[in-house]
């Protein structure tokens, strides 16, 4: 899920300030913001009662199902309609895909109330850790499930590096080195590790991802 | 041409000592600590924004001890550059007459000075050294031809006295297979590490050349044990500068004994003062070196 993390309520203020807005509506987001706990109802009633005592007027809240759903949000602010266009701004507590499908769906300044921080694994209840890095280039059939281009601090796919020591990291000196990890897994498995991870394609994740999966494809691509 | 290859190939003992460009345009510091160490070196390591702080650009430094008239060894990391602009730096050295080259990862920017940089890392230094090794061979990482190739002659760094061992070895393998032709090594306290690291190195064609490091202080010791990433001062040696009446000549004479060890087991000795350059000489001939 994508993990987002309050933002700072000055800048948002200044925002708001900024259009000159004393009256907002509050846009949450069902799916992972409802999980995070920053873009759920009871986040939303935080932010609405803030809003209250900075002397604006909430002019209404939703949360959308999915709010990255470019269809599905039309759908929810046309259904808010009354209370969007009373609204000087919008308020979104979502990632920043979902405070893009807000703004492309209604004509009133959009400000984001989060920020998104990674793409993350719920470890237990509000314990969140980043795992994978969405590189389009997975190489985790050769790390035994343990991405280096994320847990690694320096990414590196070729490691230790120099600051491992006595198997941890050096970065994060509590953790221990991903690449003894790595290399661990792999030996417990009883298989060998791949004598050296050639350098990275990026061009596998060029900026901006655009994928049509109704596209004509060539026969075969991507099948089992 | 590089003298530092050439003396290793004749199966010499070699010195390398390492120099620290400055902050700043101001060289005549970088200089002086040249002069100092140079004539008694076979060649100057010189550090790349070393712990991830700003400093003039190793490759400009090391075209400078070039001329003042010493070989320099060019450092380079990962952390600050793509591949394109390590690879263009590469080039660039070997046209400048720098042909010495110790290629690492590098230190993580959020210890540095500026903590809120972008650690780059596009390649680790594995790809590094094969990469390096392909612009000596005539071709870029992409495989394209070059209008000349370099001359390189690629170091890399190993850690002994790192544990897992085994998977610290796996690494310096990996980089041998990739390219590499001698270590450089951070400083060693454990010559049975050192030991142990050449007998599996030394057999696969690559030279070791082993670190010291002059702890003049408790304070540089703490300073090391906290802040530089792979290595660890052992207690006893911080014991022993402690308890000494002049910790400076104690770091001088733990020195001495251990440039003697690592002359009966690697191939070189590479010396990181600190700051006593001065002393340097001294330690070098009371090791029998000069």
């Amino acid at each position: 899920m994508i993990i987002t993390k309050p933002r700072d309520w000055t800048r948002i203020l200044g925002n708001l300030d900024e259009v000159g807005a004393k009256r907002v509506f509050i846009m949450g987001c069902g799916q992972c913001a409802s999980v995070a706990g920053t873009g759920d109802e009871k986040a939303i009633l935080q932010a609405k009662a803030a809003l209250e005592q900075s002397g604006r007027e909430v002019t209404g809240w939703a949360i959308g199902e999915v709010a990255c759903h470019l269809a599905a949000m039309r759908l929810e602010t046309r259904k808010r309609h009354g209370e969007i266009e009373s609204a000087d701004a919008v308020l979104v507590l979502t990632c920043g895909s979902g405070v893009q499908t807000v703004a492309d769906s209604v004509d009133k300044p959009v400000f984001p109330g989060l920020e998104s921080v990674f793409l993350g694994n719920v470890i237990r209840h509000g314990v969140f850790e980043e795992r994978c890095q969405m590189c389009g280039d997975c190489v985790l059939d050769l790390t035994a499930g343990i991405c280096p281009v994320t847990t690694c601090p320096k990414g590196l796919l070729n490691g230790p590096c120099g600051g491992m020591w006595a198997g941890k990291c050096e970065v994060l000196t509590d953790r221990e080195c991903t690449h003894v990890r790595i290399q661990r897994r792999l030996a417990e498995q009883g298989r060998t590790r791949v004598a050296e991870i050639p350098a990275k394609d990026f061009s596998k994740k060029l900026k901006p991802g655009s994928i049509n999966m109704r596209a004509p494809k060539d026969e075969g691509e991507g099948k089992p | 041409m590089s003298r530092l290859k050439d003396t290793l190939a004749r199966g010499e003992f070699v010195v390398t000592g390492e120099v620290a460009p400055p902050v700043g345009t101001d060289v005549a510091a970088m200089r002086r600590s040249a002069e100092t160490l140079g004539p008694h070196c076979h060649a100057l390591n010189v550090t790349d924004n070393q712990a991830a702080t700003l400093h003039l650009a190793s490759l400009g430094a090391c075209r400078l001890v070039l001329e003042w008239g010493f070989e320099p060894v060019f450092q380079q990391t990962c952390r600050d550059r793509n591949r394109l602009a390590l690879q263009s730096d590469l080039l660039a050295a070997s046209a400048l007459g720098i042909t010495n080259v110790l290629l690492l990862t590098g230190d993580d920017p959020r210890w540095g000075d500026h903590p809120e940089a972008k650690a780059v890392f596009d390649i680790d230094s594995t790809q590094l050294v094969r990469a390096a090794a392909g612009l000596n061979a005539g071709r870029d990482m992409h495989g394209d031809e070059l209008t000349g190739a370099t001359d390189l002659f690629i170091g890399a760094a190993v850690f002994p006295e790192a544990e897992p061992w085994d998977i610290q070895l796996a690494r310096a393998v990996q980089k041998v297979d990739a390219g590499v032709e001698f270590f450089q090594t951070q400083a060693i306290f454990d010559t049975d590490a050192l030991e142990r690291a050449v007998a599996a190195l030394r057999p696969r064609g690559v030279k070791v050349i082993a670190g010291v490091i002059l702890l003049r202080s408790v304070r540089t010791i703490d300073f090391i044990n906290e802040r530089v990433a792979g290595l660890m001062v052992p207690e006893a040696v911080r014991e022993r500068v402690a308890g000494a009446a002049d910790p400076k000549e104690e770091a001088v004479a733990l020195a001495i004994e251990q440039v003697r060890a690592i002359r009966g087991i690697a191939d070189g000795v590479h010396i990181m003062p600190l700051g006593l350059d001065g002393v340097v000489p001294r330690i070098l001939a009371e090791a029998g070196l000069t």
